[in-house]
């Protein structure tokens, strides 16, 4: 199925030259940061965590989040999600091995990185981590793969496909609680420490992840109207609509929690986030009140079903809902647990032009990956009539 | 080249490359450094620390350069430090004990900080590799060659008490002492309890250096120095809070 790859419009070869341009670039980075070692991120002694573990997080949750079309398909045999499935299939692939880079991106000691393995340590939560992720991987490219070669023969796809289907349902709630669970059991830092992280970090993904799945639908459409179906794009986003109203739900709770208790340890990081601290603003206020109305707003968008349902308002209320969960996910969950410090101090963290540069790397490898992927899986679905 | 061949092939290249990041020397055992006939030994290793002794800065700074300067501690400034052992203010050290309105005693004083060594270490429990671990005395060590630098451990330290080689750390040392290993760039590093200096039958540097501000000794020995003084003066431990079971005390 590979060869799909080889005949393409230009159009799509001159998209992934483009992918290749940003990854060089983001490659010259990391062979920068290889050179200097991790000085040349904006990272310090009390922040020592940033962009890379903050994209991991955010990537872990939309690599789980095909879960929101293979659940409804194969657990309440919900049929229109089924041409879409292995389009969030294959975006969980993408997500997982961006997971992955972040998180190599980010060690000291890159080549030591199977050290993990080697001294398998199962107190440490990231022993654990590595391990649902890898799978998580190897549960999509086989059910994906597989399930698209039976399309293109016309088939139904073997049993013990359906059965790792089943499993790879149950798995995807795994990866997204284990990562919580990095955060969430660590003494003293207030910020991390709550029960219902893996809850908010559940709800968070399975309305952005869906959300970016179905943004990239509509995309596709006009580009090559692959059309998803009018069922499938209004169930999707009912759940997308769901998810977002849980995960705003789940934030207010933390917000009440801090705030009516008045302990100062759980007021500091929100108040350091919305308005900085001892009377200094910081950089991420503005970000974090942007946050909050995108959020809000793309929710009132979502929860109108006339405005819902309208496909020229849709992406507007999509996008808006990706940049808020981004921001909470993929910019103050790492600022906050570490602000303030060990010494009820507060330090600086803004991400160097290197660890800029690296990101964007690895998000347009993820971008790559998708797009051969995605490609690969529509001309399959052309030739077998089901696009 | 055959199927089976090529992967034989590939197996070998990967075994080859993967060489380099086993841990070079022995996988860390209980003890880190071999240990003469002399070595002092205990249950639980503690310090206790003076602070009303050891509230002199003149007396601070030679302790806090007889730590940095035997382990090649590298000298960086600004946020990316590095540091073993440190003074900071009252309500930095301890930031959980809130008070309006403390004695002036408290607030003048800079209090010296460094791992505690905790009995229910929160760096152990989360280092992926075991890098980090607990040795049966109780000192929480770390093993240079084997940290991935995934400074999970850091986040996971409630005192912030673990500093990240964020460059090579041989630019920053300006005199290297040949007997201690210098660290490698990527890695994770902290106070030791000076475990080289108690493998030896000595006391660690900075407790040497202290001019008996600084007391080391077993907590489980009940006739040890460290137990003495807790007995007869008031002291307190870093957030007692968190479970973590430090054992550096200090005496108000
Ligand atoms: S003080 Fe921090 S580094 Fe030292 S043992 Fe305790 S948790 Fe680990
Ligand atoms: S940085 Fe090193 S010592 Fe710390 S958790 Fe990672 S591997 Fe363990
Ligand atoms: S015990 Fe040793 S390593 Fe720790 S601060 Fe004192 S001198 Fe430094």
């Amino acid at each position: 199925m590979i060869d799909k790859l080889l005949k393409g419009a230009p159009r799509f070869y001159a998209w992934l030259g483009l992918l290749a341009f940003i990854i060089m670039i983001g490659a010259g980075a990391y062979l920068y940061q290889l050179l200097c070692g991790l000085s040349v991120t904006g990272l310090s002694r009390n922040v020592s965590w940033g962009m890379y573990i903050a994209q991991f997080t955010y990537l872990v949750g939309v690599a789980a989040s095909a879960v929101m079309l293979v659940l409804p398909t194969y657990f309440h045999g919900f049929k229109p999600f089924r041409k879409m499935l292995i389009l969030g299939e294959f975006m969980a692939i993408a997500a997982v091995i961006m997971c992955m880079l972040f998180i190599t991106v980010d060690l000291g000691q890159p080549q030591r990185v199977l050290n993990v393995i080697l001294h398998p340590t199962p107190h440490s939560v990231m022993f654990w981590d590595m391990l649902v992720l890898s799978g998580y991987l190897l549960l999509n490219l086989l059910v994906g793969w597989v399930g698209l070669e039976c399309e293109q023969q016309g088939v139904e796809p073997p049993k013990w496909i359906k059965k790792l289907v089943y499993l790879s349902v149950i798995w995807a709630f795994s990866i997204h609680t284990v990562t919580a669970f990095l955060y969430a059991g660590i003494p003293g830092r207030h910020y991390w420490l709550t029960a219902i992280m893996a809850a908010r970090f559940l709800a968070s993904a399975f309305c952005s992840g869906p959300a970016i799945l179905l943004l990239l639908a509509l995309l596709l459409k006009r580009l090559t109207r692959f059309d998803p179906g009018k069922e499938a794009i209004r169930v999707l986003s009912i759940i997308i609509a769901y998810a977002m109203a849980i995960n705003i739900f789940f934030y207010l709770l933390e917000v009440f929690t801090a705030f009516y208790s008045q302990i100062p340890g759980h007021m500091h990081p929100l108040a350091f986030l919305f308005s900085g601290h001892d009377g200094h603003g910081n950089w991420i206020n503005g970000w974090m009140w942007l946050a909050a109305f995108l959020g809000l707003f793309s929710l009132v968008l979502l929860v109108t079903p006339s405005l819902r349902n309208n496909e020229k308002i849709l992406p507007y209320a999509l996008v808006m809902l990706v940049i808020a969960t981004w921001i909470d996910k993929g910019l103050a969950l790492l600022y906050a647990g570490f602000n303030p410090t060990m010494f009820d101090t507060y330090t600086n963290y803004v991400p160097s032009l290197t660890e800029l540069a690296i990101s964007l790397g690895v998000y347009a490898v993820g971008a790559l990956i998708v797009s051969c992927l995605w490609k690969i899986a529509l001309d399959v679905k052309k030739e077998a009539g089901t696009f | 080249m055959k199927r089976r061949q090529f992967l034989q092939a590939v197996m070998a290249t990967a075994a080859v490359s993967l060489v380099p990041s086993l841990p070079l020397g022995a996988a860390p055992g209980r003890e880190t450094f071999s240990e003469g006939s002399k070595a002092l030994k205990a249950g639980r290793w503690a310090m206790v620390i003076d602070t009303r002794k050891m509230n002199d800065p003149r007396l601070q700074k030679k302790v806090i350069e007889a730590c940095h300067s035997r382990h090649n501690v590298p000298d960086i400034e600004g946020p990316q430090e590095i540091k073993w052992i440190w003074t900071d203010s009252y309500d930095h050290t301890f930031p959980e004990q809130l008070n309006n309105y403390p004695a002036q005693t408290l607030t003048d004083r800079r209090f010296l900080l460094l791992c505690n060594h905790c009995e229910n270490p929160p760096c152990v429990r989360v280092c992926p590799t075991q890098a980090t671990f607990k040795r049966d005395d109780g000192i929480v060590v770390m093993d240079y060659h084997r940290c991935i630098g995934c400074r999970f451990c850091m986040a996971g330290c409630p005192y912030g008490a673990r500093s990240f080689n964020f460059s090579d750390p041989q630019e920053y040392v300006k005199t290297p002492n040949p007997k201690f290993p210098m660290r490698m760039r990527g890695v994770v590093e902290k106070c030791t309890f000076c475990s080289e200096q108690l493998a030896k039958g000595e006391l660690p540097y900075c407790v040497q250096a202290s001019e008996g501000g600084i007391l080391f000794g077993d907590l489980n020995d009940p006739a040890s120095d460290v137990r003495k003084a807790l007995l007869s003066a008031i002291s307190i431990r870093r957030k007692p809070s968190l479970g973590t079971q430090p054992g550096v005390y200090y005496i108000l």
